[in-house]
């Protein structure tokens, strides 16, 4: 159990900056997300908390202390890998009880906390295989196994989900959840996905290039994305991003003008452009609104949709309009390989109620609030909404 | 039936192409099969023919056919037990020090960072000069009078012509040959230690030393095997450093070089092929004990790891 504080950490290669000034303060027991896409630092970090990496610039606290200098075998951090890293000469026992055996504990006090650890992971049945004879889910909770059995400050996680099935990944996520809840222990994380993120975490760290984009609770994030990177990584699908151009009374878009919401800056004479940004959850079938809340209405021709059993996702292409570029969203894109996709035009996604009769080559009319819309400057992608959330 | 009828036909077709295919196989192993059995298997099997013979080229009428008794002649000769054991002591010391030495060099080359390339070719120049050139090499070194190590000793003494100094430059000239040998086998054994294994080591509590002891040495056992195998197999057969540098005087012959004497020196075709079976057989007996006792794979195949 331990308080972490990264005091403007700083990791440069040569001349390339890895991580530029990160601070962060990480509460006792508390569960931490890093997120971002490849290459935006949230592995180094990682690796300078746990010490295989030397710390450029800037201070690292563990419990008040300065622990730059310190190898990581005098942290009393444990670290899981996204390989799982077992020993495979040693059999599960054997790796589970190799941190306690370096720690110099006599065997029976090392099978004792063995077998502790094993049965609260399930794997007693397992304990005399060797790592090359389980399944990838066993191979991960040995690896859980033995981060937990000798009770360390904290615990470094690198994507250890991302070599499981969907199923597993689901499951397993439960799993670390619940144990990191029972045991209180400080958390450290990282991973690419941000359901996992979402799930997961207490707070998350969203990173890029190197540099904290945004720093706080799933819901926050969500609810109030500083930038357009931020509000492009956060959610599932992903919310939609459609040109526009800000006047006095209202917003100008393809979908046509919405007027000023209470989160928007008032418009100027001059008209500004901006990019604005809007879920798809914030859409619904115009057909299923009982009594008409004051809102904009869309009609347009269903491309595909998709129905998911529960919900139904319906994608208009907007024809004429061109798709909303900006480096901020290129590096979204490019980390989900889909930047070759990209399209010419506008694409609309909304997640609707499954008894909605949207149909494919069909009109639809949606419905979304002026309330539930971003807008983003297009050359800094920082936010111009000042979103407040309820409760 | 119906149903199981088509499945056994397919079941009946498919082996047919495997035997057609293993078939195919064999033909086109032949070739090679053949010309190694004319130029390994049948000197071998001349060998052990000549070898149950008495046959001396300086008395060919008194050729005959004696079963085993030039072996029981050999195994019964100091000659021979002083050479196989001078053999067996080059050997082991040899390649124990080479293994120290060539995993530290592989740990040096591995590690490096700068200069990488530059360190892995000035190990590598010993391995590429030509045995007998980096023996006359030693022989003029320990010449006393001219010799720059000679020089270094005592006057007086003559390390090449006294059994023990002379055994231990023998050994000193193979380790500085093969080491590099040894150092790139070990190299590519510590390829197969993954990195995270190493950093997972790490972060359990684990020293550099335990590391290595505890991590590092066993997932390379399968390569020090191979590389133990390899060099245990060639020092075994010395020959051409000890010809050179002693020429087997002061009893600081090995096996082979007491073979050759035989053979070509003494025309003894008879006693000469039975040491070169002996030789033959230890060489053979070695391999399967490695094979047998350590379990090591071939190269090749998917070596367990248990």
């Amino acid at each position: 159990m331990a308080e972490i504080v990264l005091d403007k950490v700083t990791k440069r290669y040569g001349d390339t900056v890895a991580v530029a000034e990160f601070s962060l303060h990480i509460a006792d027991g508390e569960f931490i997300i890093l997120v971002g896409p490849s290459g935006s630092g949230k592995s180094t970090v990682l690796n300078m908390i746990a010490g295989l990496e030397d710390i450029t610039e800037g201070e690292l606290r563990i419990d008040g202390e300065r622990v730059n200098e310190r190898a990581p075998r005098d942290r009393d951090i444990a670290m899981i890998f996204q390989s799982y890293a077992l020993y495979p000469h040693m059999t599960v026992a054997q790796n589970i009880g190799f941190p306690l055996k370096l720690a110099g504990l006599d065997k029976a006090a090392i099978a004792e906390k063995v077998e502790h650890a094993a049965r609260l992971l399930g794997l007693t049945p397992y304990l005399d295989r060797k790592p090359a004879q389980l399944s990838g889910g066993q191979r991960q909770r040995v690896a859980m196994g033995r981060a937990i059995v000798r009770s360390p400050k904290a615990f470094l996680m690198d994507e250890p989900l991302s070599n499981l099935d969907a199923k597993l990944r689901v499951q397993m996520r439960t799993t670390i959840s619940r144990l990191q809840k029972d045991l209180g222990t400080t958390t450290v994380y990282v991973t690419h996905d941000q359901v996992e993120a979402m799930t997961l975490g207490d707070r998350i760290v969203i990173m890029r290039d190197g540099v904290i984009q945004q720093v706080g609770t799933p819901q926050e994030l969500y609810d109030r994305p500083r930038n357009l990177f931020v509000a492009g990584f956060i959610g599932s699908p992903p919310m939609n991003f459609l040109p526009g151009e800000l006047t006095v009374d209202g917003v100008r878009t393809p979908l046509g003008t919405i007027p000023l919401g209470s989160q928007m800056p008032r418009g100027t004479v001059e008209p500004r452009r901006v990019i604005l940004g809007i879920r798809p959850e914030a859409f619904e079938d115009a057909e299923l609104m009982r009594d008409r809340e004051p809102g904009v209405f869309y009609t347009g021709t269903v491309d595909i949709v998709e129905s998911l059993g529960a919900e139904k996702i319906a994608f208009f292409d907007l024809g004429a309009v061109e798709a909303v570029r900006s480096e901020h969203l290129e590096a979204l894109s490019r980390d989900r390989g889909t930047q070759d996709m990209a399209a010419e035009s506008a694409q609309l996604t909304v997640r609707l109620d499954a008894k909605s009769k949207a149909a494919e080559g069909r009109p639809l009319k949606v419905w979304f609030s002026p309330e539930s819309v971003y807008l983003f400057d297009p050359d800094s992608g920082a936010t111009l909404t000042e979103h407040v959330v309820a409760g | 039936m119906s149903t199981r009828a088509p499945a056994r036909h397919a079941r009946r077709r498919i082996s047919e192409e495997k035997t057609a295919q293993r078939r195919l196989a064999l033909w086109l192993c032949a070739p090679a099969a053949l010309i190694m059995l004319l130029v390994t298997g049948w000197p071998i099997l001349y060998a052990v023919l000549l070898s149950l013979q008495r046959y001396d080229l300086r008395f060919p009428d008194e050729r005959a056919w004696v079963g085993l008794s030039n072996y029981a002649a050999v195994l019964t000769d100091p000659f021979w037990w002083n050479a196989f054991w001078v053999t067996v002591v080059i050997t082991v010391i040899s390649v124990a020090i080479e293994l120290v030495l060539g995993m530290l060099l592989a740990l040096a080359m591995y590690r490096t960072l700068i200069g990488r390339g530059v360190i892995r070719t000035l190990v590598l120049i010993p391995y590429g000069i030509v045995t007998v050139v980096a023996a006359y090499g030693w022989r003029y070194a320990w010449t006393p009078g001219t010799g720059w190590l000679a020089g270094a000793l005592p006057p007086g003494s003559a390390p090449l012509t006294e059994k023990i100094p002379g055994v231990a430059i023998i050994i000193l000239a193979e380790v500085w040959k093969t080491t590099p040998f040894m150092a790139l086998l070990l190299m590519a054994g510590l390829a197969l230690v993954p990195d995270d294994l190493l950093k997972a080591a790490s972060m359990d509590g684990a020293t550099a030393w335990q590391r290595f002891w505890q991590v590092t040495l066993p997932l390379m056992r399968p390569a020090i095997l191979v590389a133990l195998l390899f060099r245990t197999l060639d020092a075994f057969r010395i020959f051409d450093n000890i010809y050179v540098l002693t020429g087997g005087a002061a009893d600081t012959g090995s096996v082979s070089l007491l073979a050759y004497r035989n053979l070509i020196g003494g025309l003894n075709l008879g006693i000469g092929s039975t040491m070169s079976v002996l030789i033959f057989l230890t060489v053979a007996a070695i391999s399967v004990l490695f094979i047998r006792a350590f379990g090591i794979s071939a190269p090749g195949t998917q070596g367990e790891r248990r």
